[in-house]
């Protein structure tokens, strides 16, 4: 397809590449972490006396239980009453405290948005929420999974929205955003994380990451969709279509010259794929950005198609929904306008999680 | 697991000073003075104080009470004038609130003075990261301090009452009303965390309690002997989040956060009664674990007992008080008090005569 060399020396760091299975496709060997947040964000709270932690009765499950047993003096409960917790962290932050609220990421913003637009992002406190189960992570259902909250958090003035993509963006988040003087909303992965990332390069607000580069498509990815999305990055390149592949870690504000350069050069077209609705969040963030810079390409959004989800696995609400590497072929193959001739045995195998886990506080 | 780091640091944390934008510098935590001085609540106030110092308890006491009904007659004259000169406005929140506001104002909070009667200034912008222009409205209630008080005000709506009340205190400039409402001005119709007195930005109804929780919860962590205090309206107690704040309070054991509730029992549809009822609103307020009274709310003498009354629970003084107050011609508008238009020249005639009326018979300052 391309002419232009692909590099990956960007990405490759991490997996070790030794083993590669009989046929061509190398399995790597990713690094698995068990809960990065909860000993990370313990050792970052020991000097920072102003932070607490605000809880709304999912402790363990965000990975907080052993922060609060450290720090019982700052860890607030707030019990199953999110409204409340909101107005309580404005008011907390109004006091020069800096309340980091842990619960699932649909109380936040769908159960609490009056709260958190009138006590916490209108006055621009310095509240950090932190969402957890961002999209369909969980098989906890309709109720559980958060697929709108980019597009609505984006939407809120002074706010500053963040994805996590794996356990080195986990670890690094807290840095990312110490210094932003206004909320700020995170998607964040808990259990076993993947490590994507080396280690020594932190998330940076504003910054996203060229996992690969190439001339043909450009694919952007945030959050889970990244590690997706790399599941089919050896059979692209065994294709021959150059893909720059850009991880996107902050959706608000957006764009960078990474971000414009892959678009501006991307010569059939540019693909999204993310863990959320369609409408609002990445791909539209793309799409805004693209249409205001006259970048005239062809854009394919996949994500969840303006619906809801349901309860099932990661795994198999990926597949259903056109989040994973099967329909991102997919969409480039629409963009290059050939079939590739991938199939699922080209992908690197997907790792499943186990739904019962010593890393995480209910089968959720 | 077991060898996560430990913080040496055990005491009750204190902000530090300067983080956050918006913080206010850091107390000390070993501040414990009792909260006996009472700084004086205005100018006026203050001035009175000192006229009244070496007399009988119950003379200051009969002066305290003076001064009350002065804010409340200065308070309802203003926004009765206010709204004839503009032909409609919240009325009924002045003639229900006014003395509920003297009391506050006229001593019950713990406020630092304003030099001088501030002027509310233009708008200028949100508040943001980029604007370095922003403005509280918090300053109209003086410097804050540990040992004194805070003022959260919630039913925003209530916005001309409070404007007034800053006027008859000598926190607000005499002639801030003439931008009520107007473009560009701080004294808006409601009231946001910009326009004079107004700390939060509350007008959704029913957020304020919880952010005093923050607040108040944030102080006891500094040790702070200083009091936060929410003015509401009875028809926040419709909305779930005023309960999670009182379960939130009592189980914190808020105890110097304080609520006051001019229960008019009206609201913009009309009697709370025929809306949704909330009542027995004080036995559900104690049932949530707060203390709970019930005052008559044009009491001024009961108003200032209530809320110099100390307590060691989250407190809640529901004042009952009558939206048309005074004011018979206000009366026959019933049930539909919340929002004053005349709907006819005879009306209009009427209520310009019950002005002229309360003008004479007011107590004179």
């Amino acid at each position: 397809m391309t002419d232009r060399p692909e590099t990956t020396d960007t990405d490759a760091d991490t997996s070790t590449g030794t083993d590669a299975d009989t046929d061509a496709v190398a399995d790597p060997v990713m690094e698995m972490v068990s809960r990065p947040h909860a000993e990370n964000f313990i050792a970052w709270s020991a000097s920072r006396p102003e932070v607490l932690v605000l809880s709304a009765d999912l402790t363990n499950s965000c990975e907080v239980g052993r922060w609060r047993d450290t720090y019982p003096d700052r860890f607030i409960t707030a019990a199953m009453a999110e409204q409340n917790m909101l107005g309580v962290a404005g008011g907390l932050a109004r006091e020069g405290f800096v309340p980091f609220i842990h619960t699932f990421a649909v109380f936040i913003y769908r159960r609490a948005y009056d709260q958190l637009a009138m006590s916490v992002a209108y006055p621009n406190l310095k509240v950090r929420m932190l969402g957890f189960l961002p999209g369909i992570v969980t098989p906890g259902g309709v109720t559980h999974q958060a697929i709108e909250d980019v597009a609505i958090m984006r939407a809120t003035p002074n706010m500053t929205v963040l994805e996590t993509g794996d356990a080195t963006e986990v670890e690094s988040m807290l840095d990312a955003v110490e210094h932003v003087d206004g909320p700020v909303y995170i998607r964040v992965l808990r259990g076993e994380v993947p490590r994507l990332f080396p280690a020594d390069e932190p998330l940076r607000l504003g910054r996203s990451r060229l996992l690969s580069d190439g001339g043909d498509v450009a694919v952007l990815t945030a959050g889970i969709t990244t590690e997706e999305a790399l599941r089919a990055r050896r059979a692209l390149q065994r294709a021959g279509v150059g893909v720059s592949h850009v991880h996107v870690s902050t959706h608000k504000p957006f764009g960078d010259e990474i971000i414009e350069n892959a678009v501006s050069s991307a010569r059939c077209g540019v693909v999204t794929l993310e863990n959320h609705t369609v409408v609002g969040g990445l791909g539209s963030a793309v799409a805004e950005y693209m249409a205001e810079r006259g970048i005239g390409r062809r854009l394919v959004r996949l994500g969840l198609d303006d619906t809801y989800a349901h309860g099932a696995s990661k795994a198999y609400l990926m597949r259903e929904h056109g989040l994973d590497s099967a329909a991102l072929v997919t969409a480039v193959e629409s963009l290059v306008g050939e079939r590739l001739g991938v199939t699922d045995a080209d992908f690197a195998s997907a790792r499943t999680d186990a739904v019962h886990s010593e890393a995480k506080a209910e089968a959720l | 697991m077991s060898d996560a780091p430990q913080t040496s640091e055990k005491k009750t944390p204190k902000a530090r000073a300067g983080s956050g934008g918006s913080a206010r510098s850091a107390r000390s935590a070993g501040s414990t003075a009792s909260a006996k001085k009472r700084p004086a609540a205005g100018e006026s106030t203050k001035k009175k104080q000192t006229k009244t110092a070496g007399k009988p308890a119950n003379k200051q006491k009969k002066d305290s009470v003076e001064r009350i009904e002065q804010i409340a007659a200065g308070v309802r004259r203003r926004v009765f004038e206010h709204v004839l000169k503009h032909d409609g406005g919240y009325l009924s929140q002045a003639l229900s609130a006014g003395e509920i506001f003297g009391a506050l104002y006229g001593g019950a909070m713990r406020l630092a003075p304003c030099e001088r009667p501030l002027r509310a200034g233009a708008f200028t912008g949100v508040p943001g990261s980029t604007n370095g222009d922003y403005r509280s409205g918090d300053r109209f209630n003086g410097e804050p301090a540990p040992e004194l008080d805070r003022f959260l005000f919630s039913p925003a709506h209530y916005a001309l009452v409070l404007y007034a009340a800053l006027i008859e205190v000598g926190r607000l400039d005499e002639s801030a009303l003439d931008e009520f409402n107007v473009d560009g001005s701080t004294l808006e119709m409601i009231g946001a965390e910009h326009s004079p007195g107004v700390a939060t930005t509350t007008g959704s109804l029913a957020q304020a309690l919880s952010q005093a929780c923050g607040i108040a919860l944030a102080r006891r962590m500094r040790d702070e002997p200083g009091r936060t205090w929410v003015f509401m309206s009875d028809g926040e107690f419709q909305e779930g989040q005023t309960w999670e704040a009182l379960a939130f309070a009592s189980f914190h054991g808020l105890s110097r956060l304080r609520a006051v509730v001019d229960a008019n029992g009206q609201q913009c549809d009309g009697a709370m009664s025929s809306v949704g009822n909330i009542e027995p609103v004080v036995e559900r307020i104690r049932s949530f674990g707060c203390d709970a009274v019930e005052v008559d709310g044009h009491d001024a003498a009961a108003l200032e007992a209530a809320m110099s009354e100390e307590v060691d629970k989250p407190y809640v003084i529901v004042a009952r008080t009558d939206p048309a107050r005074g004011l018979e011609v206000m009366a026959r508008r019933a049930p539909l008090l919340h929002y004053v238009r005349f709907t006819s020249a005879d009306e209009r005639t009427d209520f310009d005569a019950a002005f002229r009326r309360m003008l004479k018979e007011a107590p004179q300052a």
